[in-house]
């Protein structure tokens, strides 16, 4: 269980101030997205619930598929997310 | 229902408490600083945190809650879970990194990280610690009712039980032991979750026709407090009969009486295409004589996994505009509320930088999106295999464990339990955390050196573990579910606004923040007080009176609270720019 003394502070990190404001516009136009998808299932349910009884694929109902594809929306725009984010990190370092 | 307990149980919760302390007194050993005690040092690999994130925020509500509100109404349970799991794309994409960037040990650090003001600091430890508190007292209502049927001991001791082990976890190593029951109680629950489900899909589905599936049950409570059901003494002895547990299908597609092993997919089609009984419960006093009567309910699947079902939501599939307000409302502070836990907030100070704190998010999302897709099926699994306790939705998914066997039960009741305790636990460190460094250090001005501060901290844990077992005796009839909305709701109000207007708009001042936490926290409390569920389900009123009595249009606060934390901060702000900057 070496390394697992927690009784050290971490040396506060070095940013780079273009960096954190290029990782902020990446996350604030994903959270967008992300705001639009979830914001129609909730008006959806609420304004024409009959909607959701649809069966439009896979023998599955609109509630049901659009619940499940809010769900892999979220892990898939946080992967598209970390990905980005290292990719600009690593380009920075770069130069 | 009266469950009996079982030993195996008892047994291995024994061994998870066992490992837990064994852990903590482990670190306790490692832990000498403040920075040590509330925040790991920074120290923790981002992995770890991350399913130390879903250990965190998966609490009984999650697990139980929501698996039985599934089970006994379908796909509503599952908004729920939907909810939960989109206000982490909040915390991703708009706090973790300027969150992590800013703070130190506190919410509060973060918000005031460029002015420091005593107002900022008192009115978010203030939020910290009623946020923590409310989301406090679920955790322990929980703990005790689940104890008497899983391991047979009184309500007040499962309580008190769940009170000693957190405050032993939390006064020996602080942020430390928390993160690894966290990072435990996390995995192992997503892991039994996943082995549930692929049992339930191994089942399959399949038709009951017996009689005794189909036959209506009825519990008559006498007024000398003795109890009946279906017409005899309530007990297991001879004579005595108890309640059975329900759920099952009544037709299949195709008039099969049995599906065989199905896959994810192809089970939710079927169960789509086929006919469920649920239960109608009716209630009646006559003479002091209580009378509650559950008769079998043939239901269409397709109306089983829409939206609506619920008798919280049943609003969506009528006219009335408040209902769906007070979804929408709903849906805004599940979204809201998870950027706005303190005791998830402070997660992010226990890893080294910024990356840290945004590849855990995303492990986090990932390990509790998986867990809220199986709830689905696990919700379902008990609706379909007699794993009903018509009195007890919290029993759900125990007893769906239990149809599989007693080994399988034993281990989901002890991660019920570890379930409790990582949450908690976590609360109480933010709610410590809180304490010293916000109202004790920064606000009241005490001299403390690194020592004296674990040393508080520490005391503050104890203190706040005694209170939460109080509460959670005194709040022994409420709600779990119901209370941690109030708690989402709450949060939401008072502290995102403030958090995300500072990282966005620069206009913002120290008077604004402090202004916004207070109103948004106050607002969303006075909402909640008197709104028509709390006069329905907290002061008792009947439906009609609570209706009545009812001061708000609809019970939810957020979508009204929330903007209104907003304004607030803009309004303010604008009003003391100028005084600010001079």
């Amino acid at each position: 269980m070496a390394g697992l003394d927690h009784g050290q502070v971490h040396p506060k990190e070095i940013e780079d101030p273009l960096i954190a404001a290029r990782n902020a516009r990446y996350g604030m136009v994903l959270f967008l997205i992300y705001l639009a998808f979830y914001g129609g299932f909730v008006a959806l349910n609420a304004f024409s619930p009959t909607q959701m009884e649809t069966t439009p694929a896979l023998g599955l109902n609109l509630a049901i598929l659009y619940g499940f594809a809010l769900i892999v929306a979220a892990m898939v725009l946080a992967l598209i997310y970390a990905w980005l984010c290292r990719a600009v990190s690593a380009a920075d370092q770069g130069k | 229902m009266i469950h009996e307990p079982s030993i195996l149980s008892v047994l291995v919760f024994a061994g998870f408490v066992a490992i837990t302390l064994g852990l903590s007194f482990y670190f306790a050993r490692k832990t000498q600083s403040s920075a040590g005690y509330f925040a790991a040092g920074g120290q923790i690999h981002w992995f770890v945190n991350g399913v130390a994130f879903a250990g965190d925020y998966l609490s009984a509500a999650s697990f139980l809650g929501i698996c039985g509100m599934i089970a006994f109404y379908g796909y509503d349970g599952f908004l729920y879970s939907i909810g939960f799991l989109a206000g982490w794309v909040v915390a991703l994409f708009v706090v973790a990194e300027p969150l992590k960037r800013l703070g130190k040990y506190t919410f509060a650090d973060a918000l005031n990280s460029q002015f420091q003001s005593r107002a900022i600091t008192l009115s978010a430890g203030i939020s910290t610690l009623v946020v923590s508190v409310f989301y406090l007292i679920p955790q322990m209502v929980g703990a005790g009712t689940l104890i008497q049927p899983l391991l047979g001991f009184p309500y007040w001791v499962g309580v008190v039980l769940v009170g000693i082990i957190v405050v032993l976890i939390v006064a020996t190593a602080g942020m430390v032991s928390t993160t690894y029951v966290q990072f435990i109680k996390g995995a192992l629950l997503v892991l039994f979750s996943g082995i549930l489900t692929v049992m339930i899909l191994n089942r399959g589905l399949k038709v009951d026709t017996s009689e005794e599936a189909n036959s209506p049950q009825t519990m008559v409570k006498l007024a000398d407090g003795s109890v009946q059901i279906n017409g005899s003494p309530h007990g297991h002895k001879e004579g005595q009969k108890d309640l059975r547990p329900v759920g099952h299908l009544s037709k299949l597609p195709g008039g099969k009486t049995e599906t065989g092993p199905l896959g994810p997919m192809e089970y939710l089609a079927t169960l789509q295409q086929s006919e469920v009984v649920l239960w109608t419960k009716k209630e009646a006093i006559v003479d002091g004589v209580k009378t509650t009567t559950w008769t079998p309910t043939p239901t269409a699947g397709s109306k089983i996994l829409r939206p609506g079902n619920s008798p919280t939501f049943k609003g969506l599939q009528s006219d009335k505009l408040s209902s769906r307000l007070n979804f929408i409302s709903l849906m805004l502070a599940l979204f809201c509320g998870t950027a706005s836990l303190p005791h998830i907030l402070i997660r992010y100070y226990t890893v080294k930088d910024q990356a840290a704190a945004r590849l855990s998010t995303v492990v986090g999302i990932g390990t509790i999106g998986t867990f809220y897709v199986l709830t689905l099926f696990m919700g379902l699994g008990a609706m379909t295999s007699g794993s009903i306790d018509l009195t007890n939705d919290n029993m759900s998914a125990p007893l769906l464990a239990k149809s599989f066997g007693d080994l399988l039960f034993a281990m989901i009741s002890a991660i019920a339990f570890t379930t409790v305790l990582g949450t908690v636990s976590g609360l109480i460190v933010a709610a410590s955390g809180a304490v010293v460094h916000d109202l004790l250090s920064s606000v009241l001005r005490w001299e403390m050196n690194d020592h004296e501060k674990v040393r508080i901290g520490k005391l503050s844990s104890v203190i706040v573990g005694v209170i939460a077992i109080i509460l959670g005796i005194q709040f022994k009839d409420m709600n779990a579910g119901f209370l941690v909305g109030w708690a989402f709701s709450v949060a939401a109000s008072a502290n995102l606004p403030s958090l995300v207007m500072l990282l966005f708009w620069k206009g913002t001042t120290k008077q604004g923040i402090s202004a916004a936490i207070l109103v948004g926290l106050f607002s969303s409390l006075t909402w909640i007080l008197v709104s028509e569920d709390t006069f329905a389900k907290v002061y008792g009123f009947k439906a009609d009176a609570a209706a009545a009595a009812a001061m708000v249009p609809f019970s939810q606060p957020g979508l009204v609270t929330i903007p209104l934390g907003f304004l607030t901060l803009i309004v303010v702000s604008l009003l003391t720019r100028k005084k600010s900057a001079d």
